[in-house]
């Protein structure tokens, strides 16, 4: 028999893990041309409407849906790229900010104006219900899908980072953006690519989150703190800065709520602030 | 800058030259009272556009002069606030002792976080102003006995302004209190801008490494305005307390913060001014369209910033004061 702190710690890392998928791709375009996105999470919350809609307008299964929440978010992030963003790189902090958080606000509109504000149901397939019971714990087969899910990719991304031509390319234009475009790299088409493949992530972390933390409008907006959370503590342009910052973040907000619930979200933010005092660049973040 | 241009040998003669009060400048303070007699329906709406134009400017301190990017002013609003009502609940309702009380309370908590924020800069200093904002949100909705949550505070109870002007149902007190207050911290602020501080501030913006080379210490010059813009911040929020006999737990909030900073750009950023014009856009704007479904007006307002930032990067001053130049060229 384990004692209830390995059920909260179980629920945080599945929790942790779901932050993870919602904030890598911020974090490694935040590393790699140091634009601030603030509308990440509008991208991850197309991902989640996708899947609403096929699931409910044209009966696709659960599974089916998760490809196209991925596939049409990064491409509405690509259209987004080209048009929006690719003019600001050379400026302020501000400007930035204030344009993402533009189309943050457009895109929380446009969802409640096709979808209302309330929250979207969906109908998991029936085998991903109910929980084992193992050695007094209770294990529920979605956590432990996301959790699964989220290990299969760290995987890929991690092997596709370390070890191909293209995260090779990512890699050194994180390090030293200049140096590699003077070795030849095309930055810009790295980062739009990367910029696709973040904003894909977030998508299907959006259509993954609708069972745990439900889908309505101003999904841009409540899960974007978290995500920035995670990215700012666990360093920019870092994967494994962002995995072990998500999980940090998803332990300490899911016993926050389960041991001290007066203190609500207090935890975490308090949790980042002594983070970012005692390392400014994040846990491993370089600059 | 383009008055660098005109920079003489004289320096003060400079510093006195951009102090002189304008034609536009005139006009504009005229034109503020002209409520009480056109407009007098409106003077609630009005005073809330005095309170917010106040909020603005003291925004625009940090980050149009100092180049702070704040995502967390509304902690600074909220905390005058809360201490204006609270005052007025549990000691006594005299108004302007609550408005010195709430910018007090304000000050220090600007100056507490102040040693944080003169120490960071871009990405991090962003996410640290938001979570200071979050983190008395946070902590305000958690203290329920003593906030009232998410119901707001209830039982503010003002009394008469200096013992005699009664808080009247259409806003005659509540606008020219506002205003007032508005006009003497402008003045405050034109002052500080215009002084050799100011002008370290903006040399800070410009580059915060090498102004400590000539003389001028950045980390100390960026905690004292961030602790005089929150002070403002808090008469702002103590003003609303006090003319609205409420606070609610929004005046802390993210949204707010957000909304104050798209005034001050959309106005234009660094212009003293700036603040001032973009807050009485936004909330015209808003009560016009206050008909239309509140998300079809985030709608406007997000494709507002875009257009902000793609077409007019110096908010409307910017652009208007382009229009002199083109004249000038011809």
């Amino acid at each position: 028999m384990l004692p209830p702190v390995f059920g909260v710690l179980f629920d945080g890392i599945a929790y942790g893990m779901l932050l993870f998928l919602l904030s890598v791709g911020l974090s490694v375009t935040l590393g790699l041309m140091n634009f601030v996105n603030l509308a990440h999470c509008a991208f991850a919350m197309v991902g989640g409407y996708v899947a609403v809609l096929l699931m409910r307008d044209f009966g696709w299964p659960f599974f089916a849906t998760l490809p196209m929440a991925f596939s049409v978010a990064a491409a509405v992030s690509i259209l987004f790229e080209r048009v929006l963003y690719r003019p600001l790189y050379r400026r302020s902090d501000l400007d930035q900010v204030l344009l993402t958080i533009g189309i943050a606000f457009a895109s929380v509109a446009a969802a409640a104006y096709f979808f209302g504000t309330q929250q979207q149901p969906i109908e998991l397939p029936n085998y991903m219900h109910g929980s084992y019971h193992v050695m007094g714990l209770d294990i529920g087969v979605y956590r432990l899908f996301l959790i699964a899910v989220s290990v299969v990719i760290t995987i890929l991304l991690v092997g596709t980072i370390e070890l191909t031509r293209f995260g090779a390319q990512v890699r050194a234009a994180v390090d030293n953006q200049r140096m590699a475009s003077g070795l030849g790299i095309n930055v810009e088409r790295t980062f739009a690519i990367t910029f696709a493949l973040g904003s894909g992530l977030a998508g299907l972390g959006g259509a993954l989150a609708i069972e745990i933390f439900g889908l309505d409008p101003n999904f841009a907006f409540t899960y974007l703190i978290y995500v920035l959370i995670v990215v700012a503590v666990g360093g920019l342009g870092s994967i494994a800065g962002s995995l072990a910052a998500a999980i940090l973040i998803g332990v300490s907000d899911i016993a926050g709520k389960y041991y001290v619930p007066q203190l609500g979200a207090f935890l975490i933010y308090l949790v980042m602030l002594a983070v970012l005092m005692w390392r400014p660049a994040g846990l491993l973040g370089r600059r | 800058m383009p008055a660098t241009a005109h920079m003489g040998p004289d320096a003060v003669g400079h510093l006195k030259a951009r102090t002189r009060w304008g034609a536009a400048e005139t006009l504009f303070w005229l034109a503020a009272p002209l409520p009480f007699y056109f407009l007098s329906d409106y003077l609630q709406l009005a005073s809330q556009i005095a309170i917010t134009a106040l909020f603005a400017l003291s925004l625009d301190l940090i980050l149009g002069y100092a180049g702070i990017v704040s995502l967390g002013h509304a902690a600074f609003f909220g905390t005058g606030a809360y201490a204006a009502g609270l005052f007025s609940k549990f000691v006594w309702g005299e108004p302007l002792t609550g408005l010195i009380v709430g910018a007090i309370m304000s000050g220090l908590v600007g100056y507490a976080t102040s040693f944080i924020i003169a120490r960071f800069r871009h990405l991090t200093l962003i996410m640290l102003t938001l979570g200071i904002g979050l983190l008395l949100g946070a902590a305000a909705n958690s203290a329920s006995w003593l906030t009232g949550g998410s119901d707001g505070l209830q039982g503010v109870n003002i009394w008469p302004l200096l013992g005699r002007f009664n808080w009247d149902l259409y806003g005659y007190t509540a606008y020219g209190y506002s205003l007032v207050m508005l006009f003497v911290l402008f003045l405050f602020a034109r002052r500080l801008i215009h002084s050799p501080f100011g002008l370290a501030l903006r040399g800070i913006r410009e580059n915060p490494v090498r102004m400590p080379a000539i003389g001028a210490p950045s980390r100390a010059h960026i905690r004292t305005v961030y602790t005089i813009s929150a002070a403002m911040a808090g008469v702002a929020g103590a003003l609303v307390a006090q003319t609205t006999q409420t606070v609610a737990l929004d005046s802390l909030g993210f949204e707010r913060s957000a909304e104050i900073l798209i005034m001050v750009v959309l106005g234009g950023a660094g212009r003293l001014y700036g603040g001032l014009v973009g807050a009485l856009v936004f909330m015209v704007a808003r009560d016009r369209f206050s008909g239309i479904e509140p998300e079809h007006w985030y709608f406007w307002i997000g494709v507002l910033l875009i257009a902000v930032v793609m077409f007019l990067p110096n908010g409307i001053l910017g652009g208007l004061s382009r229009f002199p130049v083109q004249w000038r060229a011809k």
